[in-house]
């Protein structure tokens, strides 16, 4: 028997039939979807790499069942501005060079727009520092990400033209 | 010019939206294979019977082989002939592949590798360097260079004391694992995507292993996520495996490591035991030292003879030791096969002389700063300062702090010393002395909590030591319509290679950025590549790009200055505009008549280092271009009573030459001080009496995390211009900086250190644990 599920991923809704109840949203995202931008590091929710948003909210999608997640509405990184657009967020990590390698910068991104969406306090960059150490970063690009971040939460909503 | 401009990645934009894509990013077709290795459990022993019914069983699999699947069985190594892919009988550590399993799904490969079952007649494994002292378990002899009679001046001093430090290794934690995907191409041709620091040795090693030229292999590398060494030489398998599936199959193959397996199968930075003798005055100047380096290497040679000599060459770091023995033991154990890494053995030797330091200030009662500006090296006047006092002079004399340079315990001379002014001037901004007298009060009035502080140099050489390595291809087109693609022999991993790269070739060109494509490194462009390692990316590489665009310049200049009776040297290229005389063109449009003239509008270019020469078993000569230089000041306060510790504040000041790119340089040296930091603080690797690696996942093995980065973190660039003629006089900064992070090490040391009177002893990595014991130990 296959159980099919609907989940809407970055406003589009889709409708999957799921051969093996097992499959992480994470391997469904990259290889039913093709939505690579979201990262597989550790594939076991320690490195961040993965993060979505998950109905507003950052989740780690290699340690979510995609089968848990029917009707949910899930934001990528592919999904955070329109086609041609920067969000506030991705405009200021490229203003604060909050990158090297560039394989964590996603799940960054993800995972930073999800705090700010919990309300966290722009000014506060230590709120900012430990509400960011779930996503890893092994270039040590930390201070670039920690000012990005605060710069995007301190900025006014609503997206940036490249 | 672009040069010199903080400008960002070369795909800042790619990365932020999720566009740039890494090898299992790649799309496939349908049909595309699977791989992953079976592991051996076991660290040593004799493999019997290998009972894979259930493999072959098991959902998805398409071909399950093993050692007795080839002949000869492919070689993984970079160099030595020490690596079969497959166990070919004997097992030399916990983690060596046994059998390799093809499957149509990643998910199904790995399933099924868990049901092999191994018959393991077993042996007890060599894993300690004591254990390998006493089996007499070495690679080759050892090695001793050095100069002087340290014996003597040792005896003859009024001061001696000696140690031992036990310095733990690292693993990379490159937040992409491990990947390659080989794709079948006609007559046998073989491409392969690799995440790989070294294109030319896939390549070479692919070729190898399927029997044919290197001409019918073509390796790709568009990016890396993360290499830091652990993709100079680790990569080999994945691709090796992936061509052979994909050859016998005729479809595509691709593997990619579990984080879990990549950190039991890939190498790690080796871990050393140093012991050190040293004699000294008063005042706490050396006058004899010796060092003998215990190097772990694992299983296998890998790259680990020329890491270990790097650990000998930075033995001095930034002191002169005229009467110096640096003695080198390899020890072959049964763990995985230590490779490279950020530094490659030279942040080892160089915590080991910093601990000595730290330990005769502690001594003669000094403090540590003093006593190491007291043992640097002399400065040699830059050339055009030395030749104006010269001049002034009138004696034919150069007057200067010491005219003839000090040369290191292998030969070299120190001809560029530039930390003696770097200190200065970052002792200053970091109010180090008035820092240090707050501590001592803060921390007599505080039982508990107690501070630190440490100030350390960095002296790095920049070259591969070994010196046919030096060496660098690059391929520039100019197409008709004005746009310039770039190709070189260096692999981006995040370091900015490509951008730095791009902006040199946009300013000999004499426009802006947007004319200029990077493209993904290719062995098919560029051919018979060294590694993107040793810090020369942008030394070799820019080099070679600006070969290539000068020949390209120099036949447009010719053209124009043809048509207008000029000589070329007067044809200027500079704000995407070419003017001679009085005319002036457009940039698109000299190129688009150079094209009509039937001008060649493609070149190759080619770079190799000068002045460097090396006998690494004499241990004579310079293996070094030139030396990159850094200073740090690290803040920490500990608490006693658990060893949790923090980083208050740090200050930094590098030295990138004139930098081809403040941001990036900028951005490197940060993120290698975090990385230095953890290395010798929470990143503790630990094996198991079986000889297993438990620390194989971010759930037991702790990398920096945001909250950990200091607080205040001031990092400022020495702008000083190279005194050697390298690409517009910048210096190369992917290793230097990293060994910054001593001085967060020896922080917690000063730290421990106001606990009690006896010296700390401090070993690395300054866990928690570890720092109890040492504040236990000083309070007895």
């Amino acid at each position: 028997m296959t159980f099919s599920i609907t989940l809407t991923v970055n406003g589009t809704p889709h409708h999957l039939a799921l051969d093996d109840l097992r499959v992480t949203l994470l391997d469904l995202l990259r290889d039913r979807l093709g939505l690579t931008g979201t990262k597989k590091g550790c594939d076991r929710g320690q490195c961040g790499a993965c993060t979505v948003l998950v109905n507003g909210r950052r989740l780690n999608a290699c340690l979510a069942l995609a089968a848990q997640q029917d009707g949910a509405e899930i934001t990528t990184i592919e999904g955070l501005a329109p086609e041609g657009r920067l969000h506030p967020l991705q405009a200021a990590f490229l203003e604060h060079d909050a990158f090297q390698c560039g394989y964590c910068t996603p799940g960054q991104i993800m995972s930073a727009a999800g705090l700010i969406a919990e309300g966290a306090d722009g000014a506060d960059i230590e709120r900012i520092r430990e509400g960011m150490s779930g996503n890893l970063c092994r270039c040590g690009a930390y201070r670039g990400i920690a000012r990005a971040v605060a710069a995007a939460a301190q900025s006014e909503n609503g997206e940036t033209e490249a | 010019m672009s040069v010199a401009t903080p400008l960002p990645h070369d795909a800042a934009r790619l990365h932020v939206t999720g566009a740039a894509r890494y090898v299992d990013d790649i799309p496939v077709p349908a049909n595309c294979l699977h791989l992953a290795f079976g592991l051996s459990q076991v660290a040593r022993g004799r493999l019997g019977a290998l009972d894979l019914d259930a493999v072959r069983a098991a959902p998805g699999v398409v071909l399950v082989l093993t050692a007795a699947d080839f002949d000869p069985v492919p070689d993984c190594s970079p160099g030595a002939h020490d690596e079969p892919l497959l166990c070919t009988g004997d097992i030399h550590f916990a983690g060596q592949p046994l059998f390799l399993v093809v499957a149509t799904s990643h998910g199904a490969a790995r399933r099924a590798a868990a049901l092999g079952r191994a018959e393991i007649a077993q042996d007890t494994p060599i894993l300690s360097i004591d254990d390998a002292l006493k089996a007499r378990s070495f690679f080759g002899d050892r090695l001793v260079w050095g100069q002087g009679d340290p014996d003597a001046a040792i005896a003859g001093a009024a001061h001696s004391a000696e140690g031992s430090m036990e310095i733990g290794g690292q693993e990379h934690f490159y937040l992409e694992g491990q990947a390659a995907l080989s794709v079948p191409q006609e007559g046998g041709d073989m491409l392969v995507h690799s995440s790989t620091q070294h294109p030319t040795e896939i390549q070479h090693k692919v070729a190898e292993a399927l029997g044919t030229g290197m001409h019918a292999v073509r390796v790709e590398t568009r990016r890396m996520g993360g290499g830091f060494g652990g993709k100079e030489s680790q990569g080999n398998w994945l691709a090796i495996a992936t061509a052979l599936v994909a050859a016998r199959t005729g479809r595509p193959a691709k593997m990619r490591y579990d984080r879990d397996d990549d950190m039991i199968i890939t190498g790690k930075r080796h871990d050393f035991r140093i012991d050190y003798r040293v004699g000294f005055d008063a005042a706490g100047k050396i006058a004899g030292i010796e060092f003998t380096q215990f190097c772990r290497c694992g299983w296998s040679q890998d790259l680990s003879h020329a890491i270990a000599d790097r650990a000998m060459l930075h033995a001095d770091n930034a002191y002169h030791l005229p009467h110096a023995r640096i003695t080198s033991h390899r020890l072959r154990t049964n763990t995985v096969s230590a490779t490279a890494f950020r530094g490659f053995g030279g942040p080892q030797g160089m915590v080991a002389i910093e601990r000595v330091l730290d330990h005769i200030a502690h001594e003669v009662g000094r403090d540590p700063l003093e006593v190491r500006r007291l043992n640097y090296y002399d400065s040699v006047p830059r050339p055009a300062e030395g030749l104006a006092t010269g001049l002034e002079d009138g004696r034919g004399k150069v007057p200067g702090p010491h005219p003839v340079p000090q040369v290191t315990p292998f030969g070299m001379p120190v001809e560029d010393f530039e930390l003696h002014e770097m200190t200065e001037t970052l002792a200053a901004s970091c109010d180090y002395a008035g820092r240090r007298a707050a501590i001592r009060d803060w921390n007599a009035a505080s039982p508990v909590l107690k501070r630190g502080i440490a100030l350390s140099p960095v002296k790095f050489g920049i070259s591969f030591t070994l010196t046919h390595l030096n060496q660098a291809g690059a391929l520039v087109h100019v197409y008709q319509d004005g746009t310039i693609a770039m190709n070189h022999g260096g692999t981006e991993m995040g370091q900015g290679l490509f951008q730095k790269v791009a902006q040199v070739a946009a300013s000999r060109f004499g426009v802006g950025l947007e004319r200029v494509r990077i493209t993904a490194t290719d062995t098919a462009k560029v051919p018979n590549t060294s590694a993107t390692a040793a810090s020369s990316g942008s030394d070799l590489n820019g080099m070679a790009v600006r070969a290539a665009c000068d020949t390209i310049v120099a036949r447009l200049a010719e053209f124009v200055a043809q048509k207008h009776q000029a000589a070329p040297r007067d044809v200027v290229f500079a704000g995407d505009r070419v003017t001679v005389g009085g005319a002036e063109y457009g940039f698109a449009e000299v190129v688009k008549a150079a094209y009509e003239a039937r001008i060649s509008l493609s070149a190759t270019g080619f770079y190799k280092t000068p002045k460097i020469e090396w006998d690494r078993i004499a241990g004579r000569g310079r293996p070094f271009f030139y030396f990159a230089y850094g200073v740090a000041c690290t803040e920490v306060v500990l608490d006693t009573l658990t060893g949790e510790n923090r980083i208050l504040r740090t200050d930094i000041l590098h030295d990138c030459g004139t930098s081809l790119n403040p941001a990036l340089d900028r951005g490197q040296v940060e993120g290698a001080y975090v990385q230095g930091t953890g290395w010798l603080t929470t990143e503790e690797l630990v094996w198991d009496g079986a000889g297993r690696l438990r620390t194989h996942a971010p759930s037991t093995y702790k990398i920096p995390a945001c909250s950990d980065r200091p607080p205040v973190f001031n990092v400022a660039l020495w702008d000083r211009p190279n005194r050697e003629d390298t690409i517009y006089r910048s210096k190369a900064v992917g290793e230097p900086p990293f060994m910054l992070g001593i001085s967060t090490f020896l922080a917690l040391s000063d730290a421990v250190a106001a606990c009690g009177p006896a010296y700390p002893a401090l070993d690395a990595p300054a866990t928690p644990e570890r720092l109890l014991a040492a504040v236990e130990r000083v309070q007895a």
